[in-house]
């Protein structure tokens, strides 16, 4: 019987091409997955509309899911029914983002400024002390900063 | 005009102020005036082009082209886009000053679009919305900055200003059948998101130390969503379409 939790574990298999600590499942984007016997649908919900990633997550949860012989068919759709924000990314997807050397967003219930941009905590050393130097940076997600305590450059993952 | 046609034309309007505006911002890639900037222009160049390409899948489930065609493949005079997008970048005064303006409006079409009663579109208004905020804070950090900067910094903000004020005036303009869309709840029509776009943008040049043009020279720049542009549009369109006119199946 395969169940929705069981999809969902299998798709913590899956990981953001961009930041490889983490699971999709983690990520907060799998917004939806219908099965039918043993046939899958997946759903997902775009990060930010712009990023170049998408179709290649589209692509990593087919090729993933056609490994498992358990399965049918395999589906994916990407959907806007469902607004992705970084509130969305679990407590252990906080601990694998940090790992990645990024900051992790703080929760915003979606009200962003400056002021939640330029109170995040540094990756290395926790400190406070921190200067945002741009809200943009490598990637759609990322926001530039630096730790005023153990002197180190940083990245954030921009909430949103 | 039916409704479908009415919903059209909207979403043509906004995907190609996006796509056009876009390529704009992408021209500084390489030539920002500091890194941060020059990042900052990129990412919302890749924003902007990001969220055409959904507007124009949302016309493909309407029976138009799909996106990449409809992008690549139309002359100037089949553009939706307002006349303010096709300017050249200019002195980045320019840029930052369209960059204020422009975008203030994407934010208060996409906020008022969140309700729209046409579901698909509401959808992805409430994602863009969470990410052009990025962009409005960007701009105002960058106008307040260089409006109360020194002499130099005030006078080219405030130059700028009055050069592309009309033109900002000019996206504003009235769709054929924008009544449709306001009687189904689909949008709230350009004269009331004007509206909300000089009470929003006044304050904030005001704090930055700018002063908008008299009332009495506003002459709205319209003409773009009537596919009338200027001489600076096509030149555009070629540049953005060169890999595919060469090669309509290249993939990259």
């Amino acid at each position: 019987m395969i169940t929705e939790a069981y999809i969902r574990e299998e798709l913590k298999q899956v990981k953001d091409p961009e930041i490889p600590t983490i699971s999709i499942v983690d990520l907060g984007i799998v917004t939806g997955i219908k099965i039918d016997n043993t046939d899958v649908h997946v759903t997902l919900t775009p990060t930010f509309a712009g990023c170049p990633a998408l179709r290649l997550m589209e692509d990593m949860v087919v090729d993933h899911l056609n490994t498992n012989n358990n399965l049918g068919n395999v589906s994916v759709e990407t959907s806007f029914e469902t607004t992705w924000t970084t509130d969305l990314i679990t407590p252990e997807g906080h601990v694998a983002i940090k790992k990645h050397g990024l900051a992790p967003p703080r929760r915003n219930c979606s009200n962003i400024s400056m002021e939640i941009l330029e109170s995040t905590n540094c990756p290395y050393c926790d400190s406070e002390n921190t200067s945002m130097k741009s809200p943009f940076g490598p990637t759609l997600c990322r926001s530039l900063h630096y730790c005023n305590n153990c002197k180190q450059a940083f990245e954030g993952f921009k909430p949103v | 005009m039916n409704s479908i046609d009415a919903l059209k034309e909207l979403l043509y309007k906004m995907a190609d102020d996006q796509l056009i505006i876009g390529h704009r911002n992408s021209e500084w890639t390489g030539l920002g005036p500091i890194l941060e900037e020059d990042i900052a222009f990129s990412s919302m160049a890749q924003d902007k082009i990001g969220q055409s390409e959904h507007l124009y899948n949302l016309l493909n489930q309407l029976g138009e082209a799909d996106a990449d065609t409809v992008a690549f493949t139309r002359n100037a005079n089949q553009f939706h886009s307002s006349k303010l997008v096709e300017l050249p970048i200019g002195d980045y005064s320019f840029s930052l000053i369209r960059h204020f303006l422009f975008d203030f409006s994407e934010y208060l079409r996409f906020e008022a679009l969140r309700s729209s009663a046409y579901e698909p579109l509401a959808q992805v208004s409430k994602k863009f919305f969470g990410e052009i905020k990025y962009h409005t804070m960007h701009a105002n950090t960058w106008v307040n900055q260089l409006g109360n900067g020194n002499e130099e910094s005030h006078r080219k903000m405030q130059e700028s200003l009055n050069y592309a004020w009309n033109y900002a005036l000019g996206i504003f303009e009235p769709g054929p059948a924008e009544n449709i869309l306001v009687d189904d709840y689909i949008f709230i029509g350009e004269e009331s998101l004007k509206n909300r776009w000089l009470d929003t943008i006044a304050p904030l040049l005001k704090k930055s130390g700018l002063t908008i043009p008299s009332e009495d020279t506003w002459k709205p720049i319209f003409g773009g969503r009537t596919g009338l542009h200027t001489e600076n549009l096509q030149p555009l369109l070629e540049e953005m379409t060169e890999v595919y006119s060469i090669d309509p199946s290249a993939d990259w």
